[in-house]
């Protein structure tokens, strides 16, 4: 704890920020101000209403300059947010920027606390933590990474594609990665969308196939991707490719091979169509798909399950590219930026049983009911019930899963306005009385309330009240018709609605795999498992990741001009990232005091990236700075104090433990 | 200094000092959230941030015992989320090692906490800090650095003088 000879000519800065009154009325700004000026070193001691300002940042500058100021502490908001901002005008007025050092004052300190005498203590205490420890900064150089300049596309909807296609298009080389075997993701599933309903197919198909022809990017559909290695700039991929048991070269989407297929009609149960039609064991998922290939389900093929089938369809396969024998293939790539896109997935409406879905046949979900309403869909567009029946009354369910500490808190955004646009659609296809239950109605967005306005001019019915119940009409020995029960909270009175169909809005939420796919990236998700952005207004689509980007449905349920939009911003990072060619990062690495190291090796197996190695011929650890993430575990565990954390030394740590505790060191211990 | 604060009916109520570490990562970001949802806890912590619970060296804790906390609170990522992978298992062993060496020293363990808040679990914050809080506040404070200038005296039968540290 000793200090060295050069801290003689530390001359140190302190500026604390009254942000507004978000710290100020809050935190006695005075009285820290007044307290720093006292502390050793410190030559000035200054408040500004908004540091971050330009004015607020000259005002540093200028004492650097002219009272030769060589550490600044400035008490202001959350290093996340401004640490950047001081550093780099600490560093345009001459001064190295590891100089610094920022006091969260803000978050952690005036917007969590009440007692403004607590508060002003708290931060005196941080203060008094932040200039002990500037003394002992070091200047550092920012490491540079080099960016390679190909790009990782995860996941095919509307987001990835748009996200792609952009890079793509801008010269990058891009791999779009997607699990299903082909891209589209849900609005591919929809014939028409709102606000302006335009046909969906009409809209994506073009993109789809862009993507499929598109000279810069190699698209893998029905492929995962299964490890992801390296940092900024340089990841290392594996992708999965599972075998469609066709050969991706030689079909040529003719489809004789479905024709051919010994089952005559399709057995079983169609992903797309969400069951609501039955397809063969060789099949394309939807007539637009792309890529235009086929795909071969083991599962349910005959050949693969008892290998005695007359394989008509090879027979018929002209290019021979019915290959059963095909494995999966492992990809490996490299790749300097990633975009997330993986989307969503639909709530389960089969955990709010008094619904009835999958009890009462009648009741759908919207997700079903698009595909009912889409002309290449298991209807070809009818609007008929599974008895084959057209529905002459519909009720649309608005919020299932949704809004409810039962199930999902958040308002799923879409649910209001697809409903809006289903009941449009089923009117003008079936001429049915239709009731909307709504709880509330939301429209927030560009012409989405015009569009709201105009449909409920078109005679659909809307009710107010969540609906109780739902249950098969039993009465007058009555008529396969569904009763669904609600409060009228506009009337204040129950009713009782027959229908014949119901519809069930449910709700958007995070995929299920959510959870491993983010560890797979090293990101982070809230709890309910949607993507984190690393800021909510600022950095709406970069994660705490360096170079991974997140686009569409897996951040937050949105619909498709919001989806394609963020894809847009994604894809402009990524593209400011390869621009600039490459990316600096805190130079938080660690390295080993050769002659205090006594070659113990204990932090060896400690370090996860591999970092450190042992000189044979000195008998010394020594650590690869261009491995070092910086975590400081190799720091900690040296039992002879002979490795160092830049930004992180023990002296740095050491000095703010004094600091916040306001210790006082006796004679001897100085 | 906090000894000094007012309960409201003119009498000094004892605060706790407690001295936290916490991960970039997951629990600082979870603190900063914590303020951007405005959500309100105990103010008698002191946050100092390390790019992983790691990093959080046996000596950090005991020098803060040693110089006046009343608790040391560790905040990780989970099990599993690390942003370096594990260093919060190295943080578990240390710190479950350190629970029996502070025992053996006469500190009660509870003084020392370690809790896994992810960047997404604002409240968590609060609801650890103060219970982490009100349960120092039960045991009482521990005032290592007066303990041992007592004990000092006794040894020596003559005031010691404090200065400044710098000096
Ligand atoms: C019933 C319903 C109706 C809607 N109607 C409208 C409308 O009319 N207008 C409108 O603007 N919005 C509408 N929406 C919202 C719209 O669906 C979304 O805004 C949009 O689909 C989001 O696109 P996305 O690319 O983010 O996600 P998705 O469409 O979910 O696409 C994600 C893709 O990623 C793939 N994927 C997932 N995980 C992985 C992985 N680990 N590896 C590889 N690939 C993966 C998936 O297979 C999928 O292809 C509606 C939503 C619903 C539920
Ligand atoms: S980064 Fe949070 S515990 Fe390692």
């Amino acid at each position: 704890m000793t200090n060295q000879g050069n801290n003689k000519d530390i001359r140190i800065g302190f500026y604390i920020c009254h942000c507004g009154t978000n710290i100020a009325s809050t935190v006695d700004v005075q009285k820290v101000v007044e307290f720093a000026s006292k502390l050793p070193k410190v030559v000035v001691s200054r408040d500004y209403k908004y540091m971050c300002s330009d004015p607020g940042q000259e005002l540093i500058q200028k004492d650097i300059k002219e009272l030769g100021l060589n550490r600044i502490v400035v008490a202001a908001c959350s290093p996340f947010l401004h640490e950047k901002t001081f550093r780099n005008a600490s560093s345009q007025a001459g001064l190295n920027q590891f100089y610094f050092q920022m006091v969260n004052t803000r978050e952690q300190n005036s917007w969590v606390h009440l007692d403004p005498y607590a508060s002003t203590e708290k931060a005196i205490d941080l203060v008094r933590a932040a200039i002990y420890r500037v003394v002992y900064h070091k200047p550092l150089e920012q490491k540079r990474v080099p960016i390679h300049p190909d790009v990782l596309v995860v996941g095919g909807g509307i987001a990835g594609i748009h996200a792609a296609l952009t890079l793509a298009n801008a010269g990058k080389k891009v791999y779009l990665v997607e699990r299903e075997p082909s891209i589209g993701g849900h609005m591919a599933m929809f014939d028409k969308t709102f606000p302006t309903l335009d046909c969906a197919a009409c809209i994506l198909t073009p993109k789809m196939t862009a993507v499929k022809n598109h000279p810069n990017i190699t698209l893998w559909t029905y492929s995962e991707v299964i490890g992801v290695d390296g940092y900024v700039g340089n990841f290392k991929v594996k992708v999965r490719r599972k075998p469609r048991y066709i050969n991706e070269d030689l079909c040529i989407g003719c489809l004789d091979c479905i024709e051919a297929c010994v089952y005559k009609e399709g057995r079983f149960y169609d992903e797309f169509n969400l069951g609501l039609s039955k397809r063969k064991p060789v099949y394309i998922p939807f007539p637009q798909a792309v890529p235009l290939l086929v795909v071969i389900d083991p599962e349910t093929c005959i050949q693969f399950k008892s290998g005695k089938c007359k394989q008509t369809c090879v027979e018929v396969c002209e290019p021979n590219a019915i290959d059963f024998t095909q494995k999966e293939r492992i990809e490996e790539i490299e790749v300097g930026t990633i975009i997330i896109a993986t989307g969503f997935q639909t709530f389960d409406p089969k955990k709010i049983p008094y619904y009835g879905y999958g009890t009462y046949p009648n009741v759908y979900t919207a997700l079903e009911v698009e595909r009912l309403i889409n002309a290449s869909g298991p209807t070809q567009g009818q609007i008929v019930l599974r008895d084959g029946t057209r529905p002459k009354s519909i009720a649309i369910i608005h919020c299932v899963g949704s809004r409810d500490k039962n199930t999902n808190q958040w308002c799923s955004r879409v649910c209001c306005l697809y409903s809006i646009k289903l009941a449009h659609l089923l009117k003008e296809r079936t001429e049915a009385e239709i009731y909307n239950f709504y709880i509330d109605i939301r429209t927030p967005g560009k012409m989405m309330d015009e569009f709201f306005i105009r449909m409920k001019e078109e005679g659909i019915k809307f009710i107010r009240g969540r609906v109780a119940d739902i249950y098969p009409d039993t009465s007058n020995g009555c008529c396969g018709k569904l009763v669904v029960k609600a409060e009228d909270t506009l009337v204040g009175e129950i009713i009782k609605v027959p229908v014949d169909m119901v519809v069930l809005s449910i709700g958007l939420e995070p995929r299920a795999d959510a959870q491993e796919i983010r560890r797979m990236f090293n990101i982070t998700c809230s709890t309910e498992g949607f993507y984190i952005e690393r800021h909510p207004k600022l950095a709406p689509v970069n994660t705490f990741t360096d170079g991974i980007f997140l686009a569409g449905c897996c951040q937050g349920p949105k619909d498709i001009p919001d989806t394609v939009a963020q894809a847009g911003a994604a894809a402009a990072e990524a593209l400011t990232l390869i621009d600039t060619g490459y990316i600096e990062i805190e130079p938080n690495t660690a390295f080993v005091l050769e002659d205090d190291c006594s070659g113990c090796k204990s932090c060896i197996p400690l370090c996860p990236y591999t970092a450190i190695s042992f000189l044979e011929d000195k008998k010394k650890a020594f650590i690869n700075e261009v491995l070092c993430k910086g975590c400081g575990t190799c720091v900690a565990a040296c039992p002879s104090g002979s490795i160092v954390q830049n930004l992180f030394e023990d002296e740095e740590i050491f000095s703010e433990i004094v600091g916040v505790l306001n210790y006082t060191y006796h004679e001897e211990e100085v | 200094m906090m000894e000094n604060k007012s309960n409201g009916n003119g009498q000094k109520e004892w605060q706790p000092k407690i001295v936290a570490f916490f991960c970039n990562w997951c629990t600082y970001t979870a603190a900063d959230s914590a303020g951007v949802s405005r959500i309100k806890y105990a103010p008698n912590i002191r946050i100092i941030r390390v790019m992983c619970s790691g990093r959080v060296d046996p000596q950090f804790i005991l020098d803060s015992f040693a110089k006046g906390a009343d608790g040391v609170l560790i905040g990780g990522c989970h099990p599993g989320d690390c942003h370096y992978q594990e260093g919060n298992y190295k943080c578990l062993r240390r710190f479950r090692l350190l629970q029996r060496v502070i025992n053996s020293f006469g500190i009660e363990p509870e003084r020392l906490r370690l809790e896994w808040i992810s960047a997404s679990e604002a409240d968590r914050v609060r609801v650890v800090v103060n219970e982490m809080v009100n349960q120092v506040k039960a045991l009482g404070p521990l005032a290592l650095p007066q303990k041992y200038e007592e004990l000092k005296k006794e040894i020596e039968h003559h005031p010691v003088t404090s200065e400044i540290k710098e000096e």
